[in-house]
């Protein structure tokens, strides 16, 4: 009996600090909600649970003609998906080559990407500005997604090379017994296992421009050309709280899809994570 | 000798390796001499190119770099040093084909005086393309690297031995090389040493608390959550995983918005019942427990979801054998499961350390790095990269946010080598 209590005490305890957790968890993003439905602009009249709930706001984004918001967001889209597609062509194929093949200069090159992920693309802001100055691909959405693919090649590359790592060589010797060229072995055999954590790094990729405001700011300059982010962050910059309500709309609308296919991708990343990355 | 005869290299008698090399000095050279005369002619057609090209652009660029500008009306030092370190980039590569080109004509007479028959177009362009397949992959993608990435670094580490500041900044001036100043003056002029000091150490408490506070949530959570009693641990999961699968970048203003002194939720809502008002933005402290406090919140998930990952994979058979043993529940966590999840983890956790040390998104967006600290030009919660980040973006000083990114490239490329070559990935590899 003495057990029986103790143990429903402890799975009591356990459910308690879960509801605390969730509590904390919940209560920001709740407040953003309210905030979004709260009618006028400021957060001094804001109310969390608003007296008559609005969706104004919402429909300003997309109504008024001073809005560019949904002009944002095909431009992030645009971003974010030559961002995906370019990363993880780029990454799948070197971190093939990093894994699979033995060569002089193979070590160094891992080193060299290891190395690499540690400094942030932040520490040469401005000479990437001069640099895309100098190749006239400033305020381009080419240039933003360049930075953005290849600055992130080093840690993509090692994620994935982690991954390809767990999958035995006897697969893609075999098949090379049987005649298969590098790139059947690359496509036909190892890209389809490797899909889960493929989809880890086309979700990252797609993801970053969603959420990075910074290098847009430094690369991108005419108004028309602002991703989410950047366009968002102006937004209220200026006068913080006048504009906070429109820009809590702004962001759920952002962060409700990218929050959905995230948790629908759940298990992969579990998996994509654990399996590769630890073995990195 | 004797090979040589039998294969009869020819009237030049047995090639000569040294000559070879010799040869191709001028690149091709050697190759014809070696009797692969599609492949010299090619190098030597390239060689010619590249010289005619890009030789006069690269010495020019070096030039510049030396110089770094005579007439400010005519010359950017910026551009001088941009050209100068992308010539100097080029110079090195092309370098380093030079070496590779002398050292194939040296081999292919070795092969040759040793028997070996030339091999044929059709299969030199098999085994090259055998042979080559990593280089065809790696060798582009780190021509982009060393632009995107590489160059950038090489920039910073020469404007830190640069006069460029506000006060002398081209198109107007010219740049010049300082040697050491900067980092003399940061180390001995006392207000450039007290906002290093006082930065430093902030940023250094900043990425143990918040990290380690992180990673001790997580796997409570973790541990709890995995309990064979728990029941709905999906849906239990799936909200634990919410601030991970929310943007930080609107969670992070959002929270700028909870915690303002005035009119913030954290104030008005919560703490107004108990009579209280803490100045979350205004006072160093307060502003800093937030900025941890946020950061826990943002950064738990992550880890979460990995030592999930891990638990999962933990054999049963350890811990039934606890049980036979007798083991106390906190013996079992202390000695199968903790090893395990951290073993498995490390290099991940590693990054999450170095990850902090350069969050610049939540000290930008939560407070800018405020509140001011007087007579320090940094705020209390700017770590280094938010603090060179002003330098550059705000005072325009460039040359000691560079002289500063410096030793923060060394401290976050010493921490993370030494610790990376202690982890498991590593000895596998056999490194």
């Amino acid at each position: 009996m003495g057990r029986t209590l103790r143990s429903r005490l402890e799975v009591s305890g356990i459910y308690l600090i879960v509801l605390v957790l969730f509590a904390v968890i919940l209560y920001p993003l709740l407040w953003a909600v309210s905030i979004s439905l709260n009618p006028g602009s400021t957060l001094f009249s804001a109310k969390l649970i608003p007296d008559n709930l609005t969706l104004d706001h919402y429909r300003w984004l997309f109504a008024d003609p001073l809005s560019e918001y949904g002009l944002w967001y095909k431009n992030t889209l645009i971003v974010a998906s030559f961002n995906a597609l370019i990363s993880v062509s780029l990454v799948s194929m070197l971190a093939f080559v990093f894994s699979r093949f033995r060569f002089a200069g193979r070590k160094h090159g891992i080193y060299t990407f290891l190395l690499l992920q540690m400094f942030p693309v932040l520490m040469g802001m401005v000479a990437i500005y001069l640099l895309l100055n100098l190749v006239n691909l400033l305020d381009t959405f080419a240039g933003l997604i360049l930075i953005y693919s290849i600055g992130g090649l080093p840690m993509n590359v090692f994620l994935v090379k982690g991954y390809l790592d767990t999958i035995p060589r006897d697969l893609d010797e075999s098949a090379t017994m049987d005649g298969a060229g590098h790139l059947t072995v690359f496509f036909r055999i190892l890209m389809p296992l490797a899909r889960p954590i493929l989809a880890v790094v086309a979700l990252f990729t797609f993801m970053a421009p969603f959420m990075d405001f910074l290098t847009p700011r430094i690369i991108l300059r005419s108004p028309e050309k602002y991703t989410l982010a950047l366009g968002l962050y102006n937004f209220i910059n200026d006068k913080f709280s006048n504009n906070f309500t429109i820009f809590a709309a702004g962001t759920i609308l952002i962060a409700v899809p990218i929050a959905t296919v995230f948790l629908l991708l759940q298990r992969f990343l579990i998996s994509g994570l654990a399996d590769g990355a630890t073995k990195g | 000798m004797q090979n040589a005869l039998q294969t009869g290299p020819g009237p030049g008698g047995a090639p000569s390796p040294k000559r070879a090399a010799w040869l191709s000095v001028v690149p091709g050279l050697g190759q014809l001499y070696n009797r692969r005369y599609i492949k010299g002619s090619i190098l030597l057609l390239l060689a010619l190119s590249l010289a005619a090209s890009l030789g006069a652009w690269t010495v020019q660029g070096l030039q510049g770099l030396v110089t770094l500008g005579e007439d400010p009306n005519v010359d950017d030092s910026r551009t001088l040093l941009t050209e100068g370190i992308l010539a100097l980039l080029l110079g090195l590569a092309l370098l380093a084909a030079y070496g590779l080109n002398i050292r194939d004509a040296w081999r292919d007479a070795v092969r040759r005086r040793e028997g070996e028959r030339i091999p044929s177009m059709r299969q030199a362009f098999h085994d090259s393309y055998d042979k080559g397949f990593p280089y065809f992959v790696v060798v582009p993608s780190f021509i982009l690297l060393a632009m995107v990435v590489i160059f950038p670094l090489l920039f910073m580490v020469a404007l830190a031995f640069t006069n460029y500041s506000l006060y002398n900044s081209p198109p107007a001036k010219l740049l010049d090389w300082v040697g050491w100043a900067n980092f003399k003056e940061l180390f001995v002029n006392p207000l450039w040493t007290q906002s290093l000091l006082s930065v430093l150490s902030w940023t250094v408490f900043w990425t143990l608390v918040a990290t380690t506070l992180q990673i001790a949530l997580a796997m409570l959570l973790a541990v709890l959550v995995n309990d064979s009693r728990i029941r709905f641990k999906k849906a239990i999961r799936t909200v634990l995983i919410l601030p991970w699968a929310v943007p930080s970048f609107m969670t992070v203003l959002v929270f700028a918005a909870m915690f303002n002194d005035t009119f913030g939720a954290i104030n008005t809502q919560l703490l107004a019942p108990f009579g209280v008002q803490i100045p979350w933005l205004t006072d160093a402290g307060w502003a800093r427990t937030a900025i941890i406090l946020i950061q826990v919140w943002l950064g738990f998930p992550y880890v979460f979801t990995l030592f999930t990952g891990v638990l999962q994979s933990i054999s049963k058979d350890w811990y039934e054998a606890a049980d036979v043993d007798g083991g106390s529940r906190w013996q079992k966590f202390r000695f199968i499961t903790l090893p395990h999840v951290l073993f498995a983890t490390a290099p991940l956790l590693i990054m999450q350390y170095s990850f902090n040390f350069n969050n610049f998104n939540i000290i930008f967006l939560f407070n800018k790095g405020g509140p001011p600290v007087p007579g320090q030009s940094a705020g209390a919660t700017d770590i280094l990269i938010s603090w060179v980040y002003n330098l550059t973006f705000t005072d325009n000083n460039y040359k000691m946010a560079a002289a500063i990114s410096i030793i923060m490239g060394v401290v976050v490329a010493a921490f993370a080598l030494y610790q990376f070559r202690r982890t498991r990935s590593f000895r596998e590899e056999g490194y």
